[in-house]
């Protein structure tokens, strides 16, 4: 053992699932102390002291919280997420095809927007304070000021409505081809690139610009390189530590953020189906979209770290 | 009168008005329905249907957690689910007459205890199998269970018993009830294989439609049942639901053409969206209404000069102009307005006073301190708004009205029918009685007004033995009378049902009884 970037990147697993155990126990007192207890809240007006003994007898709410909390645990680290409450159907098939379309959705707004908010940042480098740069930052800034669901019915009216080029629903289904499903999220993928856009290009300018204010960067234009050459070679490499972090965090927000896109493009993703479950108090599935949610917030935090350490010459290379 | 029949023949053209609305003005102006014919384009008259098609419906109101039973149908997407799938041994027609479907006919014996069913022969199900009499038993048998949870529970209580009788199904009643077959339209109360005991999901019924995928919360897919047993339904080779729930994205899919039909227009945008191409907007007054209700078991509640001055205290023309945009009627107070069967007419109409309220609320010796009235946006479309239209109005008028807004999440199990004053909505039922019964009973379970008179409920009960169509109104108009002036409903208006249709659909007829021509709009309409 011993080389260190395989302990580094060890200790970073272990803490990342440290971390999600630490989120599983807030997750699971958060729906714990919800106003009035479980049974109460899923009974509601037609409550009567029988079922609501019965329903607690049925949920094991008599057990004390420390048990219940680790046989739901246990249940979940083998791969049991229970049943829904509100149609007694196993959670994990139900929430499996959600998340695999939030993932869909997220994967090809970032395939677009993380390129291009790189790009954009180099190229807001390379004519930095001239008019290319300032109106790369006054577009991404001002949509990413908009609230998305107000950019969402821009686009709805002119793409959709006057133009009719994409569809306003972005309804997804089994049987549908890659190429029918694509041009059906076309819509939400740009409402969402413009939301994320802003935040990476502005984080790439400011990054590239920190390093290019180093001495080795003043050699290489003495050196008489191409002003581009010079922010892609050399000091491109040296930002992407803060670059990927901002990344991941959009990442993030492309997965467990998007809410709000998915009800105005009617989009069967995971947001819509926990605010269902929210809106019906069945706890459990609320349970496990908080852990997939936070387990995606800390797997790609995990890999923001990774791969910074990665992008780190002095561990790529111990003496 | 040659430029007003011009008028409405233009206006047809445009979509406002239906071809029965036509002929029901037209022979306003006294003219013999065979001219009135003449003078309508070929369109309007092109009554053939034609085969074929998908048929997309953007609907509201559906959610993740929306289950297939039937009995457990319980907003806008699950109502129009079950009547693609499913049939009930009854309608009611848009003009408020009995429609046999299931059943072929029906008799009561003296005093409405026991009504017979005729059931109707040779009807498939989806899976193939012929409907028999005691599959019907079996279905009326597990709504009354209740461990089923249907949402006919409250109607299924009033039967005694169920039995198969031959071809016929025998309905005994703890009490009698002239309207049982007006009760029996409920669109819960859908015949299913063996009663759908084994697994109420299955989604296997006798309607036009099979479904062929549901995705609750998201889509529906339902395919042209060929062996239907009405031929003169289900012209669509398939239909499709999409669930849209956020009203602007329902409102572009129409626009934009990805559907041809969304219920719920809201009224703000409606006549915005009826200037848009291809676009039409149906309304139909309904006996759907929006309320503000007061537990008269609490205090300040339980003081009637004080329920009487709020009442005096709010502005309905204004609500109806502002709130619905002029897309509905004013309310009395009670929950029946003339969409009604025996609807009372003589009862006076509320006025907005401001000195009345406030000599009641002086008389109510109430100590000033802030009544609470409870909205969410989820209570009605423009509950927030109407709520604030009250609170000025209260204001003018000394009492101190304050407004808490809470989220519309657990708003229908936390607030309404527990917290003592709030808005609320009730869709309405078909006949004067179940709308009773449902809500005011001192028995009630949605009792939300926590309203108990003896002499209401007596009456309530009386009506529904009486056979005498004339002594029923006149117990009715008792009825409402009592409810004007003693309940704790306040009831600003009754709003239409707003849908938009696509110009590509013919056939549309208004229906008052519920959004999307009752459910039927699938069944009932064609492409043009």
């Amino acid at each position: 053992m011993a080389h260190p970037i395989v302990k580094l990147v060890a200790q970073r697993l272990a803490l990342g699932l440290l971390l999600l155990l630490a989120a599983s126990v807030l997750i699971f007192t958060g729906t714990q102390i919800l106003p009035g207890d479980v049974a109460q809240a899923i009974l509601g007006q037609s409550a009567t002291p029988e079922t609501l003994a019965n329903l607690r007898e049925e949920l094991g709410l008599n057990e004390p919280v420390v048990s219940r909390y680790f046989g739901w645990l246990f249940g979940v680290l083998q791969g049991d997420l229970g049943n829904a409450l509100s149609n007694g159907q196993p959670i994990g098939p139900a929430l499996g095809g959600r998340l695999a379309n939030t993932l869909f959705l997220a994967g090809a707004a970032a395939v677009i927007a993380v390129p291009l908010a790189v790009l954009l940042g180099l190229v807001s480098v390379r004519y930095r304070n001239r008019w290319p740069d300032k109106a790369i930052s006054a577009v991404t800034l001002a949509t990413i000021s908009v609230p998305e669901f107000l950019l969402g019915y821009i686009v709805i009216f002119f793409l959709a409505v006057q133009y009719r080029l994409l569809p306003s629903l972005s309804t997804v289904y089994d049987g549908m081809t890659l190429g029918e499903r694509l041009y059906a999220i076309g819509l939400p993928v740009i409402v969402l690139v413009l939301a994320v856009l802003g935040h990476m290009m502005r984080m790439t300018r400011a990054a590239i610009l920190n390093v290019m204010q180093s001495a080795y960067v003043e050699t290489a234009e003495l050196k008489g390189l191409r002003p581009f050459t010079i922010i892609a070679r050399h000091a491109f490499p040296n930002a992407i530590a803060p670059i990927v972090n901002v990344v991941m965090i959009n990442l993030a927000y492309l997965v467990v953020g998007v809410v709000v896109v998915e009800v105005v493009f009617v989009y069967p993703g995971m947001g819509q189906y926990l605010v269902d479950h929210v809106a019906k108090r069945d706890v459990p599935v609320v349970q496990a979209c908080g852990l997939v949610f936070a387990g995606v917030y800390i797997g790609l935090n995990l890999m923001a770290d990774i791969v910074s350490i990665l992008a780190n010459p002095r561990l790529r290379h111990p003496k | 009168m040659k430029d007003d029949l011009a008028k409405l023949v233009d206006w047809i053209d445009a979509g406002g008005l239906s071809r029965r609305g036509f002929l029901g003005r037209v022979s306003a102006f006294g003219l013999a329905a065979a001219l009135a014919s003449a003078v309508l384009p070929g369109q309007a008259w092109a009554d053939e249907p034609k085969k074929g098609g998908v048929l997309k419906i953007g609907l509201g109101g559906g959610e993740s957690t929306d289950a297939l039973d039937p009995g457990l149908a319980d907003g806008p997407v699950a109502f129009n689910v079950n009547r693609q799938w499913g049939d009930t041994l009854v309608n009611v027609t848009p003009d408020k007459v009995l429609e046999f479907r299931l059943a072929e006919s029906a008799e009561a014996s003296e005093g409405s205890t026991i009504w017979t069913f005729k059931i109707r022969k040779g009807v498939k199900f989806h899976d193939g199998s012929e409907m028999t009499v005691d599959d019907v038993v079996a279905s009326f048998k597990r709504h009354s269970d209740e461990n089923a949870k249907s949402g006919a529970f409250g109607i299924m209580q009033g039967i005694s018993d169920i039995k198969a009788d031959g071809d016929n199904v025998v309905f005994t009643l703890s009490t009698g009830n002239a309207d049982l077959p007006f009760l029996l339209a409920d669109y819960h109360l859908v015949v299913q294989p063996k009663g759908g005991v084994d697994n109420p999901n299955a989604g296997i019924g006798t309607g036009p439609y099979k479904v062929k995928s549901a995705e609750p919360g998201v889509r529906y897919v339902f395919e042209k049942n060929a062996d239907d047993w009405d031929t003169t339904r289900g012209h669509y080779d398939s239909v499709e639901f999409l669930v849209i729930n956020d009203a602007t994205a329902r409102m572009a899919a129409l626009q934009s053409g990805q559907v041809h039909m969304v219920n719920r227009v809201d009224p703000k945008v409606a006549k915005l969206l009826s200037r848009a191409p291809g676009v039409k907007v149906q309304t139909a007054s309904g006996p759907g209404h929006y309320v503000f209700i007061m537990h008269c078991d609490t205090a300040p509640f339980d003081n009637k000069d004080l329920r009487l001055a709020l009442k005096y205290a709010i502005n309905r023309q204004e609500m109806v102009d502002k709130i619905l945009d002029g897309y509905g009627s004013v309310g009395n107070d009670i929950p029946i307005n003339e969409s009604y069967p025996l609807f009372d007419a003589t009862l006076p109409q509320r006025e907005f006073s401001l000195e009345k309220a406030a000599e009641h609320y002086k008389a109510s010796g109430h100590d000033g301190s802030p009544i609470e009235l409870i909205v969410a946006d989820g209570a009605f479309p423009g509950a927030v708004d109407a709520a604030a239209l009250f609170q000025a109005t209260a204001t003018q008028a000394g009492i101190p009205l304050v407004i808490k807004r809470v989220p519309d999440d657990g708003y229908w199990s936390d607030v309404w029918n527990v917290k003592p004053f709030c808005a609320s909505y009730w869709g309405g039922r078909p006949v004067q009685d179940q709308m009773y019964s449902t809500a005011y009973l001192s028995t009630a379970d949605w009792n939300d007004t926590k309203f108990r008179n003896k002499e209401f409920d007596d009456l309530i009960v009386s009506a529904r033995a009486e056979t005498d169509e004339a002594k029923r109104k006149e117990i009715y108009a008792s009825v409402a009378r009592i409810l004007w002036e003693e309940g704790g409903v306040i009831c600003p208006m009754f709003n239409d049902f707003i849908d938009g249709v696509s110009e590509s659909v013919a056939g549309w007829v208004d229906d008052p009884n519920l959004e999307l021509m009752n459910g039927f709009a699938s069944a009932k309409t064609w492409f043009a």
